[in-house]
């Protein structure tokens, strides 16, 4: 069993406030991401359920048990730094061992020597060692065991601090950026392997980091953090389409998503640029933002009603997709629209283009971000 | 071009050169007395060995010794002699004993304190930190007749606690630990903790082998400091020879009836320098080795 749940947490350094009022339940083998930008206070989370941190108040339940007084080490759950923070002195191996002699051996049997006349330290020697090979060979870091730390690539690196953490099959993982020192491909490589570690595994992982891609492409749910909120908390898709507040919606996504200001009038009709949205808001005579994603809007060849027209400012090529970073022609918005490269690659900088937004896609927040809806009808 | 830069190089050469020579002047002054008759230190004569002949040493005979024993080469009288008229291997192990202890007692000291005050948070760090930086500019040597009063009252005088036990609290090695100490990473003392490790542990398990490069730097300045030190051994030891460290056994060839013969003096010079020489070889060797070790990314 692994879960895990947070009972209104609230967390003080000094005078400033970083975490206020949480409350968060992790399922059971569940891969949950605390997502956020930095300084929102999900390390600080991460920190409280490992046991490295205190709350200044609130409940951290593992197994439904209250371990508010208990120490990291017997929470039996894993920890995975940024820094992977390897014993630089010890061998992988010994870095694998050190979590499982400090919990299996006794404190006589580990002392050096002496230690060895322990009638139980042989089986409890035998074990561990079964168990550091089986994870080297999970991990696939099997030849790397006699080498130092310092001796291993950085991809190597993180799989040592995996296997560190997997060794003692803890309740849940805890994992802090583990992966934001790799370059960008090794990056987009781990990410897969850790999704299928975590499906072979079947054990709860926490997730902390402040990528929104790794957010959407590895977790079962993700938890939106913003200045020690909780934003939302829901799968990839549902936070990515159905966003809860402003900030959330421009948090999640890459390239951002495109906020225009606009209103509805009496009867709830959105009025954005020259255009007039087919759904009405739920709310009248209010001054709104309306949230595109850049995927919804696409550069159009006719001007009709459904299209308003822009100027390209810039033209972000990625091969499989090419974003234009155009601006309306009031200035008054710059957008950023996704468009398929052999339909697009004649558009270049300066030109005016149509821009067609696909229909029911837009999101209304209002001026406080908090999201509105559409009438049903 | 490249005789320009020949000049400008050989300027830094030389320079480097004329302040090797002055430091290393008293060395080869030392090494060379060592090995020359009394007759040639006197006259200034003979180069760095001398001329190595068989003679009779007076000093000697006059001692005691018969006078086929007196008659031999210079250089092994001096060292002989040295050996006779002081027990210097006892000197020897006496600084040996007295170092280590030192060592050893301001480690275990130091570690602990300097971990605490560099990773713990507690109310009052800095405080205690600030004190440390105070304690610092304490000079010995204004505190040593209280010092040497409690000892006294103690009744710990002319024994080794009395050589040793003041210098257990090293505020240098806390400061300096401490300053290392910053520089490792949180991280390593939470994945320590997520392990199981107590704070003890995290001190001699984790902290300790990291920190190897300051400790080492700092063993050469605590071991060379009291290897040489002449001030303190000199106020606690008042009358047990047995206790005597090297510096205090060198000062037994000064004074007396013998009280200019240079050779044996500077022979027992040699035999107390060259320990610590060698232990400094060896330190900086490992020295290097220490660096490499904190592979930490």
């Amino acid at each position: 069993m692994g879960t895990i749940s947070l009972k209104n947490i609230s967390k003080s350094f000094g005078s400033t406030e970083v975490l206020k009022d949480l409350s968060v339940d992790i399922k059971d083998g569940e891969f949950l991401t605390l997502v956020g930008p930095s300084g929102c206070g999900k390390s600080t989370l991460l920190r409280i359920i490992a046991g490295l941190e205190q709350q200044t108040s609130g409940d951290v339940l593992i197994d439904n048990k209250n371990v508010n007084k208990i120490r990291a080490s017997e929470r039996d759950l894993a920890m995975v730094f940024q820094s992977y923070a390897l014993y630089p002195h010890l061998s992988v191996r010994r870095n694998l061992e050190t979590p499982l002699r400090l919990r299996d051996y006794n404190s006589f049997e580990r002392l050096p020597l002496i230690g060895n006349l322990s009638p139980n330290k042989k089986q409890k020697t035998e074990s561990i060692n079964q168990l550091v090979s089986k994870t080297s060979e999970t991990l696939k870091i099997s030849e790397l065991l006699d080498r130092k730390p310092g001796q291993l690539s950085g991809g190597q690196r993180q799989r040592v601090a995996l296997g560190r953490a997997m060794v003692r099959e803890p309740v849940a993982f805890l994992m802090d950026e583990p992966l934001s020192n790799l370059d960008a491909a090794l990056r987009v490589h781990m990410r897969s392997e850790l999704s299928e570690l975590h499906s072979s595994l079947k054990t709860t992982f926490v997730y902390v980091t402040h990528d929104q891609a790794e957010a959407l492409t590895m977790s079962s749910r993700m938890a939106v953090m913003i200045d020690g909120n909780l934003l939302q908390l829901d799968t990839p898709q549902e936070v990515y389409d159905n966003p809860s507040s402003l900030s959330v919606a421009q948090f999640v996504g890459s390239p951002k998503i495109n906020i225009f200001k606009g209103s509805s009038d009496s009867s709830g009709t959105v009025n954005l640029l020259n255009l007039n949205l087919k759904r009405k808001s739920s709310e009248t005579n209010l001054e709104l933002n309306i949230g595109i994603r850049p995927e919804h809007l696409e550069i159009s060849n006719q001007s009709d009603e459904d299209t308003f027209s822009a100027k390209v400012s810039y033209r972000e090529n990625l091969g499989s997709d090419i974003f234009f970073h155009v601006n309306t022609e009031d200035g008054m918005n710059r957008i950023i629209v996704r468009g398929i490269p052999q339909l697009t690659h004649e558009i270049s900088n300066g030109s005016t283009v149509n821009i067609k937004r696909a229909p029911n896609k837009a999101l209304l927040f209002n001026q406080e971000g908090k999201r509105v809806q559409f009438n049903n009808a | 071009m490249q005789a320009k830069q020949y000049i400008g190089e050989s300027w830094k050469h030389g320079i480097l050169i004329i302040g090797a020579i002055l430091v290393l002047l008293p060395f080869y002054m030392m090494v060379s007395m060592s090995l020359k008759s009394q007759q040639e230190i006197q006259s200034i004569s003979g180069g760095l060995i001398g001329a190595q002949e068989v003679q009779t040493f007076p000093v000697c005979v006059k001692t005691g010794y018969s006078e086929e024993t007196c008659t031999t080469k210079p250089y092994i009288y001096n060292y002989w002699f040295a050996f006779e008229k002081a027990p210097i291997p006892r000197y020897l192990m006496n600084g040996v004993i007295v170092t280590l202890s030192i060592f050893i007692i301001q480690v275990l000291v130091a570690l602990p304190c300097a971990y605490a005050l560099a990773k713990l948070r507690f109310y009052g760090r800095e405080f205690v930190f600030s004190m440390v930086l105070f304690c610092l500019l304490i000079p010995v040597h204004g505190i040593a007749l209280p010092l040497y009063v409690m000892l006294a009252q103690a009744g710990l005088v002319d024994t080794y606690s009395a050589l040793i036990l003041p210098w257990t609290i090293s505020v240098f090695g806390i400061f300096l630990m401490r300053q290392f100490f910053m520089t490792v990473p949180d991280e390593l003392i939470d994945a320590a903790r997520m392990d199981g490790m107590g704070e003890y542990s995290i001190v001699w398990k984790v902290m300790l082998p990291t920190a190897i490069p300051a400790l080492l730097a700092f063993a050469i300045f605590s071991v060379v400091a009291h290897w040489n030190d002449y001030f303190w051994p000199r106020m606690v030891i008042t009358g047990n020879r047995d206790l005597f460290t090297p510096p205090l056994g060198i000062r037994e060839f000064r004074g007396g009836i013998d009280s200019d013969e240079f050779g044996p003096m500077m022979a027992s010079i040699v035999t107390v320098t060259v320990p610590l020489i060698v232990a400094f070889i060896i330190a900086q060797k490992r020295f290097i080795e220490g660096i490499t070790l904190t592979g930490m990314k």
